[in-house]
This record gives structure tokens, sequence and C-alpha cells, in this order.
């Protein structure tokens, strides 16, 4: 009973357990809920989903099995979000209402598999193409009465469309969205506690000991409190290429800065070479020599790069090969030089890691980092702190 | 035995089915979701609905499990030893009773509210397994064995700081609370102002969803927030006319100081509200 439902979820990267299954059969024995469709999607949900990142594929999830339209040979389900943005609302009379044809559902879903095949841009209004406000079945912010929904509010017909398919937990998919809250919970990874500084809390098990040595007598202890005692040096690629994604670094930043005690910054445009920098608006004139950050600071800082790693490929390879100025030695001898100071380094690349393997720059600097180059997704981010903790 | 909602606390649908399932399958319920949406409120609301005992564990950073079954006093012990005090024979009277041998030893079903499991250590859930599972623990002091009379309701909070173990989750139910819509958001302002004039809850519900949508806050200001702001609107007497000057130099609403709790946050909406202002001819 319900086995195939639970194998579909697990095909679909639940992470679903038996005893979760059998607690679910149990609820159902117990009649918690009624024969509503709704009722057993709330239920399941709260009962084989522990994590409101997997709600969204879970959604998915349940909406292929009952459906069953997994059989779809060539359907992708994701559209792009932009041919969906609400663009404007169509107001429809009753009788236009009427004069909508009602389709079946089998039929619906063929037609869209083929609209889907055919469309190439996003459109708004009119009666046949997916996207916004018009009176074709699919889409959303328009009307016809056994509509399939993609994306976006509901403008309050309210004829179409179950709880599954809103998909209002997309949001929360990890794949997806980074937010500093997401970027502090993926960086607290790399906490690591340990006592430092003035003996201020009572030691008991100590205490213990030591009474007991002593005799009988009370011999107090003292330590030191726990303190973060991680270190981290970030150096932030700024400028040309990059701009595109300051939205993402800021966020990582401001995150980055609340977690940790020991945090220093510094700037480089597209690889680090003999000058860095603290200020950005000032970056020509206060420069700081890289040797210097190398002696300053010691071997258990770790070190985390940010920058698309998006170049000529010269820029690393060669002497005199930077888009700014003059430099002496390559950016790889800089690169190996601040690697070897300090072993524990890791690369975040706010580019689609899909598409890394198309740009030689980026091929390049993984390869100095030894793979250590991950995406700039909260994915990416928790999988480069456990490198980096390791 | 069926929690559904009380007249102080606007529970959806999606959420009774959680915790009616945790009450009848006997399951520990976990509850995530903004701050602010009323995860803590849940635990005291169904233990009134259901008129049962409330026992409730904050935990902090520096909590241990241990300190939920019990603690022995060895100071205590230490020192009336010195002192030569007769209790020192027996040893029960410095086992000092956490809150999870409380409710175990209660003579009624309980509701146990974990607050806040995610400012633990990160072994915290994984020390409490067993003890969420079979709802007993051992007491060594005593050699003894504490075995719950009811299985008590368990209601964990989190805020999402920590990613807590997959043996944990497994063993709990799950619900993430998610921020109410217009319609239910009008039956909690309704729970909490029964009187409250109709033109005025719009006109703030409106202010208070747009503000929600500003890109870019650093903290979106939730439902508590709204109620506070919504006091405050009340006790001052704001007439709803003065919520719908959009147009004017006051786009920033009364009293935005129980909304928006950060700085940044103002000067931000200060600034949109600036731009917005030159805009207009």
């Amino acid at each position: 009973m319900l086995v195939d439902f639970f194998l579909h979820l697990k095909s679909r990267q639940l992470p679903v357990s038996t005893n979760e299954l059998l607690a679910l059969l149990e609820a159902l024995e117990a009649r918690l809920v009624s024969g509503s469709l709704d009722d057993f999607y709330l239920l399941s949900r709260a009962l084989l989903v522990k994590d409101e990142s997997l709600y969204d594929r879970f959604d998915r999830a349940f909406g292929e099995y009952f459906r069953g339209i997994e059989a779809l040979p060539g359907f992708a389900p994701e559209v792009p979000e932009e041919w969906l943005e609400l663009a404007a609302r169509k107001h429809l009379s009753e009788a236009d209402r009427l004069k909508l044809q009602k389709l079946s559902y089998e039929k619906i879903f063929e037609q869209l598999k083929e609209r889907l095949a055919e469309q190439k841009e996003r459109h708004a209004g009119g009666s046949k193409w997916i996207g916004t406000a018009g009176t074709s079945p699919y889409g959303h912010g328009g009307y016809n009465p056994e509509g399939v929904r993609i994306g976006g509010e509901s403008v309050g017909n309210r004829t179409a469309i179950k709880v599954w398919d809103q998909r209002e937990f997309r949001n929360l998919d990890d794949t997806l969205d980074l937010g500093v809250r997401n970027i502090k919970v993926a960086l607290r990874r790399l906490r690591r506690f340990a006592r430092k500084g003035a003996a201020t809390e009572l030691d008991l098990d100590g205490t213990i000991a030591g009474t007991a040595r002593n005799g009988g007598w009370l011999d107090l202890h003292l330590r030191p409190e726990r303190h973060n005692a991680v270190k981290v040096l970030l150096f932030l690629d700024i400028g040309g290429s990059m701009d595109d994604h300051i939205q993402a670094c800021e966020e990582l930043f401001s995150a980055a800065r609340a977690e940790f005690k020991h945090l220093e910054h510094f700037y480089f445009h597209n690889c680090v070479y003999e000058g860095v920098w603290k200020d950005n608006r000032r970056r020509h004139d206060e420069k700081l020599s890289t040797w210097d950050v190398i002696h300053t600071y010691g071997p258990d800082y770790k070190l985390v790069f940010v920058g698309d790693a998006s170049m000529s490929p010269y820029e690393i390879a060669r002497p005199g090969g930077s888009v700014e100025h003059w430099n002496e030695e390559a950016g790889a001898v800089w690169l190996e030089r601040l690697l070897a100071t300090w072993p524990h380094a890791a690369w975040l690349n706010p580019q689609q890691e899909a598409h890394w393997g198309y740009t030689q720059s980026i091929q390049m600097i993984e390869q100095l980092l030894g793979k250590r180059m991950f995406p700039l997704t909260i994915d990416g981010l928790e999988r480069a702190m456990r490198s980096l903790s390791k | 035995m069926k929690f559904q909602g009380t007249d102080t606390y606007v529970a959806t649908r999606d959420l009774t089915l959680a915790v009616n399932a945790a009450i009848a399958l006997q399951r520990p319920l976990l509850i995530k979701g903004e701050p602010g949406t009323g995860k803590t409120l849940l635990a005291e609301e169904v233990a009134s609905a259901l008129n049962m005992p409330l026992f409730q564990w904050h935990i902090k950073s520096t909590t241990k499990a241990q300190q939920g079954l019990y603690e022995y006093d060895a100071v205590s012990r230490l020192r009336d030893s010195q002192l030569g005090d007769p209790r020192v024979e027996d040893i029960e009277h410095y086992i000092v009773h956490g809150v999870l041998w409380q409710a175990f030893e209660c003579d009624e079903p309980s509701v146990v509210l974990i607050d806040e499991i995610d400012k633990a250590d990160i072994e915290f859930p994984n020390d409490l397994l067993r003890e969420l599972d079979r709802m007993e623990f051992h007491c060594y002091e005593l050699h003894r064995t504490i075995k719950a009379k009811h299985r008590p309701l368990i209601i964990i909070t989190s805020n999402n700081e920590k990613e807590l173990p997959d043996a944990f989750l497994r063993r709990c139910f799950f619900h993430y609370i998610k921020f109410p819509d217009k319609e239910t958001m009008q039956r909690i302002v309704a729970v909490h102002f029964p009187v409250l004039k109709h033109e005025l809850l719009k006109e703030a519900l409106e202010v208070f969803f747009d503000l929600r949508e500003v890109p870019g806050l650093k903290k979106k200001p939730s439902t508590s927030e709204l109620i506070d702001w919504l006091k405050l609107l009340l006790a001052e007497d704001i007439p709803p006319e003065a919520l719908r000057a959009k147009e004017a130099k006051d786009a920033i609403p009364p009293l935005h100081g129980a909304l928006l709790k950060n700085e940044q946050d103002v000067h931000l909406f200060e600034r949109i509200a600036f731009m917005a202002r030159r805009k207009q001819p």
C-alpha cells in the first residue's frame, strides 16, 4: 500500500525512510484524514518531508504521481519565470468565460507539451501561448476553466489548481535562492569553538576531581569561556565581469562579517597580483603589497576567494597579462604563493557550475586550487565549508 | 482529543493536521518558520486547548541534553558534606529533575515544549534520540530507569540556525509555518482585536503587506510585529485616513518603529519613500 508512491518520492531524490512510510500508514489507519486528496497531501507532507527546502520538490513529485504525467516524454517542467511575470490582468466578462471551451486534462497536457516545444519567447495576452494574462489554458494571471497555472499568484478566479501546484515553497529550495540568512546557515559549518581568554567559568568536573584529590576540601577550578576561533581571509574579485554578481557577493560578505571574529577582506581584479586593496573607492592610491598580507596572517587562517574567474588566460599564465597594469609575475605564481601560505582554501564562483567547462580561465584556476572551486549557491557554500573544515 | 485552534490562536488546516497527527501517533512535532509566526505560542495554545500541563524547556547555546533529564548537584553535596549535614547520606536529594523527567513522571498526558533547539550544540539533538523515541532514560546515580507514564506531546521549534541531524528528523513530524496570506492574517487580527474598525484594519493590512514587498529589507515585519503595531495605532488613536496618505510627504507609515526593527531598514525605507515623492509631479 502506497509503496509505489513511496518509491516515486525516493526516485525524485526525497530523503524518505521506511519508518516514515509506516508512520504514514499508521496515520491513515487511525483515520486522521478523510478521503480528501488535499488532506492526504498535507498529512503526507508533515510525515515524510522534514525540511522546508524540500517542500518544493515534494510538491512536484506529488503532482506528478497523482496525475500520472511523468510518462510525458520530453516534457521539461521548468518554464522560464520571465514568461510568466504578471504583465497585465485581463478582465473577462461572464459571457466570454462561457465561450471558452472546456478542455479535458489529457488534452491540456498534450497541448502544453506541444506549445512548450514551439514557444521560444515570453508572451503576454493572447489566447494560445503560455504566458501571462491571456485566455490560453497555460501560464497564469488569465482565465480558462481548466487552466494549468505555471507559477505566479492566483488572480482570484480560483477555478484551476491544486495546492501542490502552487509551489509556494519554491523560494526555499536550496538550489535556487541565496539570501543572507541562508548564507549564514551555511557559513556556520565553519565555526570551531575553542577556549581562550581569561578563566571565568566554573569547571565543575575539574573542581570535583581537584576536591577529591584534595582529600575532600573544596578546590575550585575555573576555565576560559568558549569562543569561535575560526579565522578567515576573504579575497573578493571586483569590477568588470563581476558587476553582475555584486548583489550575491554583498550578501555573502555581510553574512560572513557576522559569523566570524577574525575576518579580513581584500579586493582584487580578475586575478591576484602583487597588490590588493581594502577600500574599493581608493583602490589606486591605497594598495597593499600582497607580500605584506602573506607575512601578516598566520597559516591557521582559511583562505576564501570569491570571483567568477572569467578572464583571458593570459591574465593567469603570463607576466604582463593583467588588463590594468604591468605585472612582473604571472597571476598563477601569486595564486600559488597564497595557496602555499594558507593551505585551507576554497574558491567560490558565482557563475553557474554547468558553464564552467566552457571558460578556459575557470578551468585553469580550478586546477590551480586542486578542484576546490564551488558555485555560489547554498549547496556550493556547504561543500566549500565542508572542504575548508577538513 | 483533537486540536482545532483556539479563540486566541488561528491555526491553519495544515497546522492542525500536523498537530493532530503528532498527538495520534505520539511522535515529536518539529515546527519551523519565520520569526514571529507563532511557533512558541503553538505549544502554549495546544496545552490550554487540550487542557494539559505544559513543560517548557528553553534552549541556549550552553544547554546540554542531560539538563533536560536531570542534573546531579555535586557542589551542594560537597558543601553539605563539609558542614556535616545528614541530608548528604541520600543522593536523591541532590538529583535535580529536568523538564523531561517532570513530564515523564506527570500523572496525566502533558505537552513539552523544546524551544529553539537549533541554538544548542550540534550534538544536542543526537543526545536526545533515545529519550524521545522510547520516552525513557536511565539515571545512573539512582540506578533507576525513568519511564514515561503517559507519552507526552513534544513540540520542538527551530529557527534554522543549525541543521538538525537526519536520524533526529526521521523521528519527528515536521511543519513549516509559512507566512499567513491576507485572509488568514485578517482572521488572526480579528482574534486579537475583535472591535478594530474595519477601515483601519484594511488600510493597516495594506500598508503592512506593501512593506513586506519592499525589496532588500533585512528583517521583514512578521505577524507579532503587526499585532504590536496595531496596538500602538489603537493606543494613539490614529485615523485610517492617515495610513492612506500615500501621496503626502509622510509616505512612511506612522509609528513604523514597531514594524521595522533595523536602522538600515528604516533608512532604506525612507530613501524609497523619498524617491517615490520625487517622482510625483
